[in-house]
Protein backbone atom coordinates (compact mmCIF):
# COMPACT_ATOMS: atom_id res chain seq x y z
CA UNK A 1 0.00 0.00 0.00
CA UNK A 2 2.19 3.19 -1.24
CA UNK A 3 1.09 6.09 -0.26
CA UNK A 4 1.07 7.28 -3.48
CA UNK A 5 -0.72 4.57 -4.85
CA UNK A 6 -3.57 3.92 -2.33
CA UNK A 7 -5.51 6.43 -2.88
CA UNK A 8 -6.38 5.87 -6.72
CA UNK A 9 -9.28 4.70 -5.34
CA UNK A 10 -11.05 5.87 -2.70
CA UNK A 11 -14.00 3.03 -3.26
CA UNK A 12 -13.36 -0.33 -3.91
CA UNK A 13 -12.64 -1.58 -7.55
CA UNK A 14 -14.77 -4.03 -6.89
CA UNK A 15 -16.79 -1.48 -6.12
CA UNK A 16 -16.30 0.42 -8.68
CA UNK A 17 -16.46 -2.41 -11.48
CA UNK A 18 -19.45 -3.26 -10.02
CA UNK A 19 -21.68 -0.18 -10.35
CA UNK A 20 -20.42 -0.10 -13.67
CA UNK A 21 -21.84 -3.26 -14.69
CA UNK A 22 -24.98 -2.51 -13.30
CA UNK A 23 -24.89 1.61 -14.81
CA UNK A 24 -24.05 -0.59 -18.17
CA UNK A 25 -26.60 -2.95 -17.94
CA UNK A 26 -28.97 -3.08 -20.91
CA UNK A 27 -32.59 -2.92 -19.19
CA UNK A 28 -31.84 -1.31 -15.98
CA UNK A 29 -29.17 0.57 -16.02
CA UNK A 30 -29.23 4.54 -15.95
CA UNK A 31 -26.62 4.56 -18.93
CA UNK A 32 -28.35 2.72 -21.30
CA UNK A 33 -31.49 4.74 -20.38
CA UNK A 34 -29.48 7.89 -21.21
CA UNK A 35 -28.10 6.54 -24.82
CA UNK A 36 -31.62 5.18 -25.62
CA UNK A 37 -32.82 8.08 -24.93
CA UNK A 38 -30.27 9.48 -27.86
CA UNK A 39 -32.05 7.41 -30.27
CA UNK A 40 -28.73 4.95 -30.47
CA UNK A 41 -29.76 1.26 -29.48
CA UNK A 42 -28.17 0.42 -26.39
CA UNK A 43 -25.52 -2.82 -26.61
CA UNK A 44 -23.84 -4.95 -23.98
CA UNK A 45 -20.71 -2.62 -23.61
CA UNK A 46 -18.87 -4.52 -21.07
CA UNK A 47 -18.81 -7.85 -23.61
CA UNK A 48 -17.56 -5.72 -26.93
CA UNK A 49 -13.67 -5.74 -27.27
CA UNK A 50 -13.95 -2.55 -28.31
CA UNK A 51 -15.17 -0.76 -25.34
CA UNK A 52 -12.79 -2.26 -23.57
CA UNK A 53 -10.19 0.47 -23.84
CA UNK A 54 -12.28 3.22 -23.24
CA UNK A 55 -14.22 1.76 -20.52
CA UNK A 56 -10.88 1.18 -18.51
CA UNK A 57 -9.43 4.21 -18.99
CA UNK A 58 -12.69 6.79 -18.68
CA UNK A 59 -13.40 4.79 -15.07
CA UNK A 60 -9.53 5.50 -14.54
CA UNK A 61 -9.91 9.25 -14.65
CA UNK A 62 -13.25 8.82 -13.25
CA UNK A 63 -12.10 7.04 -10.02
CA UNK A 64 -8.56 9.22 -9.48
CA UNK A 65 -9.19 12.65 -11.02
CA UNK A 66 -10.31 13.14 -7.00
CA UNK A 67 -6.90 12.30 -5.41
CA UNK A 68 -5.09 14.15 -8.20
CA UNK A 69 -6.91 17.52 -8.18
CA UNK A 70 -5.73 17.37 -4.23
CA UNK A 71 -2.34 17.03 -4.71
CA UNK A 72 -2.39 19.71 -7.60
CA UNK A 73 -4.53 21.98 -5.41
CA UNK A 74 -2.49 21.32 -2.47
CA UNK A 75 0.79 22.09 -4.72
CA UNK A 76 -1.56 25.39 -5.91
CA UNK A 77 -1.26 26.63 -2.30
CA UNK A 78 2.04 27.06 -2.23
CA UNK A 79 2.07 29.66 -4.97
CA UNK A 80 3.08 32.91 -3.80
CA UNK A 81 -0.40 35.31 -3.94
CA UNK A 82 1.68 38.25 -4.76
CA UNK A 83 2.81 36.95 -7.93
CA UNK A 84 -1.07 37.20 -8.83
CA UNK A 85 -1.58 40.31 -7.45
CA UNK A 86 0.86 41.80 -9.12
CA UNK A 87 0.02 40.01 -12.61
CA UNK A 88 -3.73 41.60 -11.87
CA UNK A 89 -2.32 44.66 -11.64
CA UNK A 90 -0.47 44.49 -14.88
CA UNK A 91 -3.50 43.84 -16.58
CA UNK A 92 -3.27 39.86 -17.41
CA UNK A 93 -6.32 37.77 -17.25
CA UNK A 94 -7.54 34.75 -15.69
CA UNK A 95 -6.17 32.54 -18.35
CA UNK A 96 -2.77 34.24 -18.93
CA UNK A 97 -2.15 34.16 -15.20
CA UNK A 98 -2.98 30.26 -15.41
CA UNK A 99 -0.55 29.74 -17.85
CA UNK A 100 2.11 31.85 -16.95
CA UNK A 101 2.17 31.53 -12.79
CA UNK A 102 0.56 28.82 -11.84
CA UNK A 103 1.29 26.21 -14.47
CA UNK A 104 4.82 27.16 -13.55
CA UNK A 105 4.17 26.93 -10.00
CA UNK A 106 2.85 22.93 -9.94
CA UNK A 107 5.49 22.19 -13.32
CA UNK A 108 7.91 20.24 -10.76
CA UNK A 109 4.60 17.99 -9.19
CA UNK A 110 3.82 17.03 -12.14
CA UNK A 111 6.45 15.88 -13.36
CA UNK A 112 6.96 14.42 -10.50
CA UNK A 113 3.93 12.50 -10.57
CA UNK A 114 4.23 11.98 -14.07
CA UNK A 115 7.86 9.75 -13.39
CA UNK A 116 6.26 8.17 -10.89
CA UNK A 117 3.33 6.90 -12.66
CA UNK A 118 5.28 6.16 -16.12
CA UNK A 119 7.46 3.79 -14.27
CA UNK A 120 4.08 1.55 -13.50
CA UNK A 121 3.02 1.66 -17.18
CA UNK A 122 4.27 -1.76 -17.74
CA UNK A 123 1.95 -3.29 -14.67
CA UNK A 124 -1.17 -2.08 -15.72
CA UNK A 125 -3.28 -3.13 -12.84
CA UNK A 126 -3.70 -6.47 -11.93
CA UNK A 127 -6.72 -5.86 -10.19
CA UNK A 128 -9.53 -3.93 -12.22
CA UNK A 129 -8.34 -5.68 -15.68
CA UNK A 130 -9.15 -9.05 -13.88
CA UNK A 131 -12.30 -7.72 -12.22
CA UNK A 132 -13.50 -6.60 -16.07
CA UNK A 133 -12.45 -9.52 -17.96
CA UNK A 134 -14.76 -11.70 -19.54
CA UNK A 135 -14.70 -14.44 -21.92
CA UNK A 136 -16.45 -12.67 -24.58
CA UNK A 137 -13.25 -9.45 -24.43
CA UNK A 138 -10.26 -11.79 -23.87
CA UNK A 139 -8.48 -10.45 -26.65
CA UNK A 140 -8.07 -7.17 -26.09
CA UNK A 141 -8.25 -7.59 -21.82
CA UNK A 142 -5.26 -9.53 -21.43
CA UNK A 143 -2.46 -7.84 -20.25
CA UNK A 144 0.91 -9.14 -19.00
CA UNK A 145 -0.28 -9.12 -14.93
CA UNK A 146 -3.25 -11.44 -15.67
CA UNK A 147 -1.31 -13.68 -18.28
CA UNK A 148 1.16 -13.90 -15.48
CA UNK A 149 -1.38 -14.88 -12.97
CA UNK A 150 -3.05 -17.65 -15.02
CA UNK A 151 0.50 -19.36 -16.17
CA UNK A 152 1.84 -19.09 -12.80
CA UNK A 153 -0.52 -19.22 -10.39
CA UNK A 154 -3.58 -21.37 -11.71
CA UNK A 155 -1.29 -23.12 -14.41
CA UNK A 156 1.93 -23.49 -12.21
CA UNK A 157 4.10 -22.69 -14.73
CA UNK A 158 6.49 -20.83 -12.11
CA UNK A 159 9.68 -20.91 -14.15
CA UNK A 160 7.86 -19.34 -17.08
CA UNK A 161 5.61 -16.52 -14.86
CA UNK A 162 8.98 -15.74 -13.03
CA UNK A 163 10.94 -15.11 -16.31
CA UNK A 164 8.15 -12.54 -17.67
CA UNK A 165 7.91 -11.11 -13.67
CA UNK A 166 11.62 -10.04 -14.24
CA UNK A 167 11.55 -8.59 -17.67
CA UNK A 168 8.60 -6.88 -16.61
CA UNK A 169 10.54 -5.60 -14.09
CA UNK A 170 13.62 -4.43 -16.08
CA UNK A 171 11.78 -2.55 -18.85
CA UNK A 172 9.94 -0.69 -16.06
CA UNK A 173 13.11 0.65 -14.51
CA UNK A 174 14.49 1.38 -17.90
CA UNK A 175 11.03 3.30 -18.81
CA UNK A 176 11.52 5.07 -15.37
CA UNK A 177 15.22 5.67 -15.88
CA UNK A 178 14.28 7.62 -19.53
CA UNK A 179 11.50 9.47 -18.50
CA UNK A 180 13.35 10.09 -15.25
CA UNK A 181 16.42 11.60 -17.61
CA UNK A 182 14.29 13.54 -20.25
CA UNK A 183 12.23 15.32 -17.72
CA UNK A 184 15.84 16.45 -16.00
CA UNK A 185 17.01 17.39 -19.36
CA UNK A 186 13.88 19.52 -19.89
CA UNK A 187 12.32 20.90 -16.79
CA UNK A 188 15.12 20.56 -14.34
CA UNK A 189 13.09 18.62 -12.39
CA UNK A 190 13.75 14.68 -11.75
CA UNK A 191 13.76 11.93 -9.02
CA UNK A 192 17.71 11.71 -8.98
CA UNK B 1 -20.64 56.25 -3.41
CA UNK B 2 -20.67 54.44 -6.46
CA UNK B 3 -17.07 55.88 -7.63
CA UNK B 4 -15.59 54.64 -3.94
CA UNK B 5 -16.25 51.07 -5.01
CA UNK B 6 -15.02 51.58 -8.30
CA UNK B 7 -12.14 52.93 -6.88
CA UNK B 8 -11.03 49.56 -5.13
CA UNK B 9 -11.89 47.25 -7.37
CA UNK B 10 -10.29 46.05 -10.77
CA UNK B 11 -12.93 45.56 -13.49
CA UNK B 12 -12.78 42.16 -15.07
CA UNK B 13 -12.18 42.23 -18.09
CA UNK B 14 -14.94 40.61 -21.01
CA UNK B 15 -12.44 37.59 -21.16
CA UNK B 16 -12.56 36.99 -18.16
CA UNK B 17 -16.02 36.86 -17.88
CA UNK B 18 -16.03 34.18 -20.98
CA UNK B 19 -13.26 32.30 -18.75
CA UNK B 20 -15.26 32.14 -15.88
CA UNK B 21 -18.95 30.81 -17.31
CA UNK B 22 -16.98 27.98 -19.15
CA UNK B 23 -15.13 26.92 -16.35
CA UNK B 24 -18.09 27.42 -13.86
CA UNK B 25 -20.05 25.08 -16.73
CA UNK B 26 -17.18 22.79 -16.47
CA UNK B 27 -16.85 22.23 -12.93
CA UNK B 28 -20.74 21.44 -13.10
CA UNK B 29 -20.34 18.75 -15.27
CA UNK B 30 -17.43 17.32 -13.40
CA UNK B 31 -19.74 17.56 -9.99
CA UNK B 32 -21.98 15.91 -12.30
CA UNK B 33 -20.69 12.98 -13.31
CA UNK B 34 -18.51 12.34 -10.03
CA UNK B 35 -21.91 12.33 -7.63
CA UNK B 36 -24.40 10.91 -9.74
CA UNK B 37 -23.87 7.33 -9.74
CA UNK B 38 -22.85 7.36 -5.87
CA UNK B 39 -26.33 9.37 -5.71
CA UNK B 40 -28.11 6.53 -7.95
CA UNK B 41 -26.72 3.70 -6.09
CA UNK B 42 -28.33 5.23 -2.99
CA UNK B 43 -31.15 5.94 -4.12
CA UNK B 44 -31.37 2.55 -5.72
CA UNK B 45 -30.58 0.65 -3.24
CA UNK B 46 -33.52 1.86 -1.17
CA UNK B 47 -36.69 1.40 -4.21
CA UNK B 48 -38.76 -0.70 -5.38
CA UNK B 49 -36.67 -3.38 -7.70
CA UNK B 50 -39.49 -3.23 -10.35
CA UNK B 51 -38.89 0.67 -10.73
CA UNK B 52 -35.28 -0.08 -10.69
CA UNK B 53 -35.24 -2.72 -13.19
CA UNK B 54 -37.32 -0.83 -15.82
CA UNK B 55 -34.94 1.59 -15.70
CA UNK B 56 -37.46 3.95 -14.73
CA UNK B 57 -35.20 5.52 -11.38
CA UNK B 58 -33.66 8.84 -11.72
CA UNK B 59 -33.75 11.47 -9.14
CA UNK B 60 -35.74 10.10 -6.46
CA UNK B 61 -36.41 7.05 -4.67
CA UNK B 62 -39.63 5.34 -5.88
CA UNK B 63 -41.72 2.95 -3.18
CA UNK B 64 -39.64 3.06 -0.08
CA UNK B 65 -37.98 -0.43 -0.02
CA UNK B 66 -35.55 -1.79 2.39
CA UNK B 67 -36.09 -5.40 1.04
CA UNK B 68 -32.79 -5.08 -0.51
CA UNK B 69 -31.14 -4.49 2.39
CA UNK B 70 -32.83 -7.31 4.59
CA UNK B 71 -31.72 -10.01 1.30
CA UNK B 72 -27.88 -8.60 2.11
CA UNK B 73 -27.72 -8.48 6.03
CA UNK B 74 -29.52 -12.08 5.90
CA UNK B 75 -26.68 -13.26 3.78
CA UNK B 76 -24.15 -15.40 5.57
CA UNK B 77 -21.18 -14.66 3.24
CA UNK B 78 -21.69 -10.58 4.46
CA UNK B 79 -21.12 -11.33 8.36
CA UNK B 80 -18.11 -13.76 7.54
CA UNK B 81 -16.72 -11.27 5.25
CA UNK B 82 -17.18 -7.89 7.23
CA UNK B 83 -15.77 -10.14 10.29
CA UNK B 84 -12.79 -10.79 8.09
CA UNK B 85 -12.17 -7.74 6.44
CA UNK B 86 -11.79 -5.78 9.65
CA UNK B 87 -9.54 -8.35 11.50
CA UNK B 88 -7.20 -7.51 8.15
CA UNK B 89 -7.51 -3.61 8.02
CA UNK B 90 -6.79 -3.21 11.93
CA UNK B 91 -4.36 -5.27 11.96
CA UNK B 92 -2.62 -4.35 9.09
CA UNK B 93 -3.11 -0.67 9.61
CA UNK B 94 -1.35 -1.55 13.05
CA UNK B 95 1.45 -3.70 11.48
CA UNK B 96 2.39 -1.46 8.81
CA UNK B 97 2.56 1.72 10.79
CA UNK B 98 4.75 0.95 14.13
CA UNK B 99 7.26 -0.91 11.73
CA UNK B 100 7.24 2.00 9.35
CA UNK B 101 7.68 4.55 11.97
CA UNK B 102 10.63 3.19 13.62
CA UNK B 103 12.09 2.86 10.49
CA UNK B 104 11.39 6.14 9.43
CA UNK B 105 12.62 7.88 12.54
CA UNK B 106 15.99 5.72 12.64
CA UNK B 107 16.58 6.41 9.37
CA UNK B 108 15.92 10.40 10.03
CA UNK B 109 18.95 10.30 12.45
CA UNK B 110 22.26 11.57 11.06
CA UNK B 111 24.08 9.34 13.28
CA UNK B 112 22.53 6.27 12.19
CA UNK B 113 26.08 3.77 11.09
CA UNK B 114 25.86 2.60 7.71
CA UNK B 115 22.26 5.01 7.16
CA UNK B 116 23.09 5.32 3.14
CA UNK B 117 23.57 1.45 2.89
CA UNK B 118 20.63 0.78 4.58
CA UNK B 119 18.63 3.34 2.72
CA UNK B 120 20.51 2.48 -0.81
CA UNK B 121 19.32 -1.53 -0.09
CA UNK B 122 15.81 -0.32 0.88
CA UNK B 123 15.32 1.41 -2.37
CA UNK B 124 16.68 -0.84 -4.35
CA UNK B 125 14.01 -3.31 -3.71
CA UNK B 126 11.54 0.33 -4.62
CA UNK B 127 12.52 -0.70 -8.23
CA UNK B 128 13.17 -4.52 -8.53
CA UNK B 129 11.00 -6.95 -7.06
CA UNK B 130 10.77 -10.75 -7.41
CA UNK B 131 7.07 -10.53 -8.38
CA UNK B 132 3.95 -12.61 -8.25
CA UNK B 133 5.54 -16.28 -8.42
CA UNK B 134 8.88 -16.11 -6.18
CA UNK B 135 6.40 -13.86 -3.43
CA UNK B 136 3.93 -16.98 -4.02
CA UNK B 137 6.63 -19.87 -3.52
CA UNK B 138 8.25 -18.26 -0.58
CA UNK B 139 4.90 -17.80 1.30
CA UNK B 140 4.08 -21.61 0.31
CA UNK B 141 7.78 -22.83 1.38
CA UNK B 142 7.00 -20.85 4.72
CA UNK B 143 3.65 -22.56 5.35
CA UNK B 144 1.71 -19.69 5.22
CA UNK B 145 -0.41 -20.44 2.63
CA UNK B 146 -4.25 -20.25 3.79
CA UNK B 147 -3.55 -18.27 6.98
CA UNK B 148 -4.66 -15.26 7.39
CA UNK B 149 -1.51 -13.94 8.70
CA UNK B 150 -0.41 -13.33 5.46
CA UNK B 151 -3.19 -11.08 3.76
CA UNK B 152 -2.13 -8.60 7.11
CA UNK B 153 1.71 -9.14 6.78
CA UNK B 154 1.81 -8.47 2.50
CA UNK B 155 1.61 -4.97 2.01
CA UNK B 156 2.05 -3.50 5.33
CA UNK B 157 5.05 -2.10 4.89
CA UNK B 158 5.98 -0.54 1.89
CA UNK B 159 9.68 1.30 1.57
CA UNK B 160 8.36 4.45 -0.14
CA UNK B 161 6.20 4.96 3.16
CA UNK B 162 9.14 4.97 5.29
CA UNK B 163 11.06 7.29 2.83
CA UNK B 164 8.13 9.85 3.51
CA UNK B 165 8.34 9.30 7.04
CA UNK B 166 11.81 10.09 7.08
CA UNK B 167 11.42 12.83 5.25
CA UNK B 168 8.78 14.04 7.58
CA UNK B 169 10.62 13.56 10.61
CA UNK B 170 14.13 15.02 9.15
CA UNK B 171 12.02 18.33 8.36
CA UNK B 172 9.44 18.18 11.80
CA UNK B 173 12.14 16.83 14.55
CA UNK B 174 14.38 19.66 15.16
CA UNK B 175 18.11 18.48 16.45
CA UNK B 176 17.49 20.75 18.84
CA UNK B 177 14.75 19.11 20.67
CA UNK B 178 17.40 16.01 20.88
CA UNK B 179 19.98 17.70 22.34
CA UNK B 180 18.42 19.18 25.11
CA UNK B 181 16.87 15.24 25.23
CA UNK B 182 20.44 14.44 25.68
CA UNK B 183 21.51 16.87 27.95
CA UNK B 184 18.42 15.47 30.50
CA UNK B 185 19.56 12.15 29.97
CA UNK B 186 16.51 10.55 27.88
CA UNK B 187 17.68 7.68 25.72
CA UNK B 188 16.77 6.90 22.16
CA UNK B 189 13.62 4.87 23.06
CA UNK B 190 12.36 7.04 25.79
CA UNK B 191 13.01 10.07 23.51
CA UNK B 192 10.80 8.61 20.37
CA UNK B 193 7.92 7.37 23.02
CA UNK B 194 7.28 10.35 24.64
CA UNK B 195 8.53 13.52 22.32
CA UNK B 196 8.40 12.05 18.67
CA UNK B 197 5.37 9.98 18.38
CA UNK B 198 3.18 12.73 19.97
CA UNK B 199 4.36 15.34 17.70
CA UNK B 200 3.73 13.41 14.11
CA UNK B 201 0.01 12.87 14.15
CA UNK B 202 0.05 14.40 10.98
CA UNK B 203 1.68 11.57 9.34
CA UNK B 204 0.00 8.64 11.18
CA UNK B 205 -3.11 9.98 10.40
CA UNK B 206 -1.76 10.07 6.56
CA UNK B 207 -0.43 6.99 6.58
CA UNK B 208 -2.61 5.26 8.74
CA UNK B 209 -5.77 6.10 6.38
CA UNK B 210 -3.38 5.17 3.06
CA UNK B 211 -2.99 2.09 4.75
CA UNK B 212 -6.83 1.55 6.29
CA UNK B 213 -8.37 2.24 2.65
CA UNK B 214 -5.56 0.09 0.95
CA UNK B 215 -6.77 -3.07 2.79
CA UNK B 216 -10.35 -2.62 2.90
CA UNK B 217 -10.43 -2.21 -0.71
CA UNK B 218 -8.04 -5.30 -1.43
CA UNK B 219 -8.77 -8.27 -2.62
CA UNK B 220 -5.54 -10.05 -4.87
CA UNK B 221 -3.90 -11.43 -1.89
CA UNK B 222 -7.12 -13.01 -0.53
CA UNK B 223 -7.48 -14.49 -4.20
CA UNK B 224 -4.20 -15.62 -4.25
CA UNK B 225 -3.54 -17.20 -1.09
CA UNK B 226 -6.56 -17.72 0.82
CA UNK B 227 -7.93 -21.32 -0.03
CA UNK B 228 -10.34 -21.63 2.87
CA UNK B 229 -14.26 -19.75 2.02
CA UNK B 230 -14.76 -18.26 6.12
CA UNK B 231 -11.70 -16.20 5.47
CA UNK B 232 -12.53 -14.38 2.52
CA UNK B 233 -12.61 -10.81 3.13
CA UNK B 234 -16.09 -8.96 2.12
CA UNK B 235 -14.14 -8.17 -1.47
CA UNK B 236 -14.30 -11.69 -2.68
CA UNK B 237 -17.54 -11.88 -1.47
CA UNK B 238 -18.60 -8.91 -3.25
CA UNK B 239 -16.77 -9.70 -6.32
CA UNK B 240 -19.08 -12.83 -6.37
CA UNK B 241 -22.32 -10.99 -5.79
CA UNK B 242 -22.06 -7.74 -8.03
CA UNK B 243 -19.60 -9.78 -10.64
CA UNK B 244 -19.05 -13.24 -11.25
CA UNK B 245 -22.87 -14.57 -10.05
CA UNK B 246 -25.02 -12.84 -12.50
CA UNK B 247 -25.59 -14.80 -15.77
CA UNK B 248 -24.97 -18.32 -14.64
CA UNK B 249 -27.01 -18.40 -11.60
CA UNK B 250 -30.10 -16.58 -13.38
CA UNK B 251 -29.75 -18.83 -16.36
CA UNK B 252 -29.88 -21.76 -14.59
CA UNK B 253 -33.09 -20.45 -12.72
CA UNK B 254 -31.34 -21.67 -9.26
CA UNK B 255 -32.34 -18.97 -7.62
CA UNK B 256 -35.56 -18.32 -6.20
CA UNK B 257 -37.69 -15.89 -8.78
CA UNK B 258 -38.31 -13.52 -6.06
CA UNK B 259 -34.59 -13.22 -5.67
CA UNK B 260 -34.13 -12.96 -9.36
CA UNK B 261 -36.25 -10.04 -9.23
CA UNK B 262 -34.23 -8.04 -6.89
CA UNK B 263 -30.74 -8.72 -8.17
CA UNK B 264 -30.28 -5.22 -9.12
CA UNK B 265 -31.46 -3.74 -5.52
CA UNK B 266 -29.51 -6.43 -3.95
CA UNK B 267 -26.60 -5.11 -6.02
CA UNK B 268 -26.65 -1.44 -5.03
CA UNK B 269 -27.66 -2.39 -1.11
CA UNK B 270 -24.68 -4.29 -0.91
CA UNK B 271 -22.29 -1.88 -2.55
CA UNK B 272 -23.86 1.23 0.07
CA UNK B 273 -23.07 -1.58 3.14
CA UNK B 274 -19.60 -2.11 2.06
CA UNK B 275 -18.61 1.13 1.48
CA UNK B 276 -20.17 3.49 4.08
CA UNK B 277 -17.25 2.24 6.85
CA UNK B 278 -14.38 3.67 5.13
CA UNK B 279 -16.60 6.48 3.88
CA UNK B 280 -17.03 7.26 7.29
CA UNK B 281 -13.75 7.41 8.60
CA UNK B 282 -12.80 10.08 6.56
CA UNK B 283 -14.21 12.58 8.51
CA UNK B 284 -12.45 12.17 11.83
CA UNK B 285 -9.19 12.16 10.01
CA UNK B 286 -10.13 15.24 7.72
CA UNK B 287 -8.06 17.71 10.08
CA UNK B 288 -4.65 15.73 10.16
CA UNK B 289 -5.36 14.72 6.70
CA UNK B 290 -4.89 17.95 5.38
CA UNK B 291 -1.66 19.20 7.17
CA UNK B 292 0.10 16.12 5.90
CA UNK B 293 -1.18 15.28 1.99
CA UNK B 294 1.76 17.40 0.85
CA UNK B 295 4.32 15.69 2.71
CA UNK B 296 5.03 13.55 -0.29
CA UNK B 297 6.14 16.41 -2.27
CA UNK B 298 9.22 17.55 0.02
CA UNK B 299 11.99 16.43 -1.52
CA UNK B 300 15.93 15.20 0.09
Amino acid sequence: MRYDECFHSTISLVVLIGMLSSFLSMESGFISRLIESLGIQPAYYMGQPKYFRHLYVWSGIWQGAGWGSIIYLAALTSINPELHEAAIIDGAGKLRRIWHIDVPGIMPTMVIMLILSSGSIMSVGFEKVYLMQNDLIMSVSEVISTYTYKMGILSQKFSYSSAIGLFNNVINFVLLALVNYVSGKLTDTSLW
Amino acid sequence: MANRRKRNRIALTRSDHIFNAINYLFLSLVFLVTIYPAYYVLVASISNSTFVNSGELLLWPKGLHFTGYQHVLSDPRIGTGYMNIVIYTIGGTALGLFPSLLAGYSLSRNDLPGRKIITAFMVFTMYFSGGLIPTYLVVKSLGLLNSRGIVVILGSVSVYNIILIRTFFASNIPPDLREAAEIDECGNTRFFFSVVLPLSKAIISVIGLCLAVGYWNSYFNALIYLTDRSKHPLQIFLREILLTQTQNDIADGKMASAYKKMVAVIKYAVIVISTLPIMCLYPFLQKYFVQGVMIGSLKG
